[in-house]
């Protein structure tokens, strides 16, 4: 922990637009699992349902400059940072008018406007690719933040303890996030590792680490402050652990044999959109023609985006190979 | 107001079916958008599906029990909402299918020939790919080449060679070497045997006219001027070889070329097991006299090895009568790239029926054996009928 | 004959000081670059490449890491989306394993997979190659399995020139680089111009020119073959020396054209021999040139097993001067 602590600024236009985040991403997500059954989008989708306080906890609190690496599983992240919706789903349609070209589906979304670097199906892949992009802006001096997102299914992989190792030796700018869902895939954490404290393991690399109630964004978005202060003042990493469910399988054919429904209930009654709804109808700073408009701009914006990505455009078959080496300037 | 159907959803990329095996609501029921409304069975286990419309469940369409591709409608639903647009989704560009690479020269079946023909198991001639390239190019036999490359392959080098030696050949060779004459002649008849699918007709020609007027003009000379009767039919076939091209070419490299001159190749034995069938140039135009002359000096010549290698290259199509030696009929072998062969048999007196009567009459038996992918049955009944027709009118050979 | 030195000042200098000067010229020239890996600085380098470095640039330039392939490989990735140069230098080849993955699905994919918003202008440096009785799992030559990913380019320098101008060409490339160095070639000595600056990095050169077949190979077996050359000559018979010196793209046109001259071709190649560099090389032979042949082409390459620690069967299970000339022989249909 960090001698400084940032208290969350908790206006009503900011609650506002923290539930607006997470409400977004929510019928986004709903939204995308309704196209795949329809077979618009194809492939592997991951929906980020229950975690939305995560990536709306830290996200908005990074500058413009700061970096984002993140999994397959970040759409919420790619909105949340600006990622524009409509890129996202063409991407995720595999329209040329997607973020990544169209090239890289749901699992593969990226954006240079927003220093969103992916995106990533590798587990445990975009740990190393963060520290290379903390170690660019350390050597020149650059007062830039690389927040790294990554399930704790990655914390079996040996990249993860290379790059926590690297970041802390070299003293390298990353925030690394931790989003503990207590599932890869379909093993439980208790089976995988022998220490599954998760945030005991970061400590235990020298870095300054921190444990956090994943459904609570209010205690997110604090300790992301937290956390992306330190960095800036001792140019140091630091390790965030956010506990938190996944509400729906790991991805759309996922008979979840391995959970309780029982168990997911239980999470379903603390997920993050209920809990801080709550919080804010019982604190007077919700009410309902706020959530009907949040709803409804949100719908229309999703609306909108669907309507983008169905008249959107293949990319030619004759491009194929285009963009496998940089090209050279007409 | 509008219904709308509730399908078989894909749950996965490698989804293509699904067994609905549990209904959570019935007609009647309301529901709205994240109901699990039913459970269906995959290869990953059961899994509960949701509905993203809101209403009123109208009518099952798929019991318990069954399995349906994916999109196949389950249920009908009322919903509140106005129909969906159908935005009418681009269509994936159809992949242009990857351009193959044409099989250049590839000829579409031939029709089954006349006779069903086995092709005899001899060893492929082992030429390499630039050897074989350049003796196209440069109209060298490959059957005429000593091959120098590992394993007896012919290289370019040895064609190259060969190009050097043809060009430098002056004079005729003096006597044959009958083992290499005789090995080159199983090439060729190999060859031929087995790229070329012969197909064989027989034509009994009546000889009464040429016999006739062979005996008036005949009378008539010297023994040493006499015309025999194989000059007869050697021009006869070089008149007929004139106005049917087909028949008088070479085929070379998956292609017929005709030839405009007609060279009859004569088919001449050689003592001690030759064979060797010389060019007599032009034969269409030559006079019987001529003919006879060329075909004279040729067997002469042939009988003392004295035979230019051009005379064995040039014919472009061959006469070879076995007549003097008894059969009636013979069935050849055509000499690569030839395209054709004409046999003759023996002159026998068979009883024909002429005006309604059975007369006694000389008849020989010619056969021709032709490469069927230039030519069809059709094509060599009408070549026969002409030699035929132009045999019974011997005064205008 | 073998390729002329320019006629400027020239020097006499190893293969091994020949990239360690291209190195130090990088980080003279452009301070985006930097070179990591494991040993790099205050062990001079596994194969003394780096020695003296860490003084001349210290230690934030010649960057030494922790046993982390993957890690610092993917670090090297990442610092190369974010506008640095760097170098990673992994050991050898054989531990390269490790960072297979970065290198794949990171490196090779990135620009395409994010539709050309981003690219890694990185090199990757590695020893490769067997010859020193290292034993099985030191002495792979993968060059081959590399040359196989579409997205990044793939060089073997073989000659002291290429050794010192090849870095300076893939470090101004956009996209990223590998460089095999072979273990063999560190000791060799050779000249090169005082001025020797960089080199292209797609073409194959004809190291040596013949008329009777040609000779196709690449980094470590140069040298053998061009002996290989020098017996075949003693016997009548002209070898041509194609020296590949890209792996990935391949030069083709120079190939094909020796092929056309020759009409037959030999590739010698350290990988082991099913689907290995040398059987891509034929099939394009086949694909490009078949109807220039007057035998089928050969393959001397690595036996199909893990290489052996001791000398004699080392020397059996890699390329050698024998078996290049009994092959080139056996082609020609001479005993």
């Amino acid at each position: 922990m960090t001698a400084t602590t940032d208290k969350p600024r908790l206006s009503r236009s900011h609650a506002l637009d923290l539930l607006k985040h997470m409400i977004r991403i929510r019928r986004f997500e709903d939204k995308c699992a309704e196209l795949y059954t329809e077979e618009k989008i194809r492939g592997f989708l991951h929906l980020y349902d229950g975690e939305e306080a995560v990536a709306v906890g830290v996200i908005p609190v990074l500058e413009k400059r700061d970096r984002i690496v993140a999994t397959y599983r970040e759409h919420g992240h790619a909105l949340v940072r600006g990622v524009p919706m409509q890129g996202a789903l063409a991407e995720m349609y595999g329209k040329r008018e997607g973020c990544s070209g169209g090239r890289g589906g749901s699992m593969h979304l990226f954006d240079f406007a927003t220093n969103f670097y992916g995106g990533n199906a590798i587990v445990g892949g975009g740990l190393p690719l963060a520290i290379g992009l903390a170690l660019a802006d350390q050597m020149r001096g650059e007062d830039n933040v690389t927040v790294c997102f990554f399930g704790e299914g990655a914390v079996a992989e040996g990249e993860f303890h290379e790059s926590i190792n690297l970041a802390a030796l070299w003293s390298l700018p990353v925030l690394f996030v931790c989003e503990n869902n207590l599932y890869a895939m379909g093993t439980a954490l208790a089976i995988s590792e022998s220490e599954t404290d998760i945030q005991q393991k970061a400590a235990c690399y020298r870095l300054a680490s921190e444990a956090v109630d994943g459904m609570d964004v209010m205690a997110v978005e604090g300790a992301a402050r937290r956390a992306v202060s330190a960095i800036r003042q001792t140019r140091k990493p630091y390790f965030l652990e956010c506990r938190t469910y996944r509400l729906r399988g790991h991805s759309m054919f996922d008979a979840q044999l391995y959970r309780d429904k029982a168990e997911v209930e239980a999470w379903r009654q603390k997920e993050p959109i209920f809990r801080f709804r709550s919080w804010l109808e019982q604190s007077g700073m919700l009410h309902p023609e706020d959530l009907a408009r949040i709803e409804a701009e949100v719908a229309a914006e999703i609306a909108e985006a669907v309507a983008f990505a169905e008249a959107g455009t293949w990319e030619p078959v004759e491009h194929l190979a285009r963009f496998l080496y940089a090209e050279k300037a007409a | 107001m509008s219904v709308v159907e509730f399908r078989m959803p894909s749950l996965g990329a490698d989804m293509e079916a699904g067994t609905l095996v549990e209904w959570l609501v019935k007609p009647g029921d309301q529901v709205k958008r994240g109901d699990i409304i039913a459970v269906v069975e995959t290869q990953k286990g059961a899994i509960e599906i949701e509905i993203f419309d809101t209403g009123t469940i109208e009518r099952i369409l798929v019991e318990v029990g069954t399995k349906v591709p994916v999109g196949t409608p389950l249920a009908v639903v009322r919903t509140q909402a106005e129909a969906p647009v159908l935005v009418e989704a681009a269509a994936p560009p159809t992949v242009a299918p990857s351009p193959t690479p044409a099989v250049e020269g590839q000829a579409p079946p031939p029709a089954p020939p006349a006779k069903a023909i086995k092709p005899s198991p001899t060893p492929r001639l082992r030429v390499s790919p630039a050897a074989r390239r350049l003796a196209e190019q440069r109209g060298v036999d490959l059957d005429t080449v000593a091959a120098s490359g590992p394993s007896g392959t012919i290289v370019s080098a040895d064609i190259e060679r060969a190009i050097t030696e043809k060009a430098a050949q002056k004079t005729p060779p003096t006597g044959f070497d009958l083992a290499a004459m005789r090995s080159a002649i199983a090439a060729a008849m190999a060859r031929s045997k087995r790229e070329i699918p012969h197909y064989y007709l027989a034509q009994p020609i009546e000889m009464t006219a040429c016999e006739a007027w062979l005996t008036r003009t005949n009378a008539k000379r010297p023994p040493s001027d006499r015309l025999l009767l194989g000059t007869l039919l050697v021009k006869a076939v070089a008149l007929a070889a004139a106005k049917f091209p087909a028949f008088n070419g070479f085929y070379r490299k998956d292609k017929f070329e005709p030839v405009g001159s007609v060279h009859v190749g004569t088919a001449i034995a050689i003592r001690g097991g030759g064979l060797i069938a010389p060019a007599i140039h032009d034969a269409d135009r030559l006079s019987l006299d001529d003919l006879m002359r060329q075909m004279r000096e040729l067997v002469q010549r042939v009988r003392a090895g004295r035979i230019r290698s051009s005379e064995i290259a040039d014919p472009t199509i061959t006469v070879s009568s076995l007549g003097e030696r008894g059969v009636e009929q013979l069935f050849g072998i055509i000499y690569p790239p030839q395209v054709a062969i004409l046999g003759f048999g023996k002159v026998v007196v068979r009883p024909c029926v002429v005006d309604g009567h059975i007369l006694a009459r000389p008849v020989v038996s010619a056969t021709l054996a032709a490469d069927h992918r230039v030519t069809d049955g059709h094509a060599g009944a009408l070549f026969l009928a002409e030699i035929e027709r132009l045999l019974q009118e011997p005064d205008k050979l | 004959m073998l390729h002329e030195v320019a006629q400027s000042a020239v020097i006499e200098i190893t293969y091994r000081e020949a990239i360690r000067e291209a190195i130090r010229d990088a980080l003279r020239r452009d301070e985006r670059v930097f070179l990591m890996g494991e040993d790099v600085g205050r062990y001079g380098g596994c194969y003394a490449v780096t020695k003296g470095l860490l003084a001349e640039f210290g230690p934030k330039r010649i960057r030494d890491t922790p046993l982390s392939e993957s890690g610092f490989t993917g670090a090297g990735i990442g610092a190369a989306i974010a506008g640095m140069r760097p170098i990673v230098e992994l050991m050898t080849v054989n531990f390269s394993l490790l960072a297979l993955d970065q290198i794949l699905n990171s490196a090779a994919t990135i620009r395409h997979m994010s539709g050309n918003q981003f690219g890694v202008p990185m090199v990757i440096r590695m020893a490769t190659g067997a010859g020193r009785q290292l034993a099985a799992q030191h002495s792979h030559s993968l060059e081959g399995w590399y040359a196989h990913i579409p997205g990044i380019k793939v060089l073997a320098p073989a000659t002291i020139e290429d050794a010192r101008g090849m870095l300076w060409a893939a470090l101004e490339d956009p996209d990223p680089v590998l460089i095999f160095e072979h273990i063999m070639l560190y000791n060799m000595t050779g000249k090169l111009s005082a001025d020797a600056g960089p080199v292209d990095i797609q073409t194959a050169r004809v190291r040596r020119e013949g008329r009777d077949i040609t000779l196709i190979t690449y980094g470590g077996s140069l040298w053998k073959t061009l002996e290989a050359a020098t017996s075949l000559a003693s016997e009548g018979i002209e070898a041509e020396v194609v020296d590949l010196r890209s792996l990935r793209p391949l030069d083709d046109a120079t190939i094909m054209d020796s092929v056309r001259k020759t009409h037959r071709a030999i590739v010698v190649d350290e990988g082991w021999r099913s689907g290995s560099l040398a059987a891509e090389i034929c099939t394009r032979i086949v694909e490009q040139a078949f109807w220039a042949l007057d035998a089928p082409m050969g393959r001397v390459c690595s036996e199909e097993v893990p290489i052996p620690y001791p000398r004699h069967l080392e020397e059996a299970a890699i390329p050698q001067v024998t078996k290049i000339v009994a092959l080139a022989k056996a082609t020609l249909g001479k005993a």
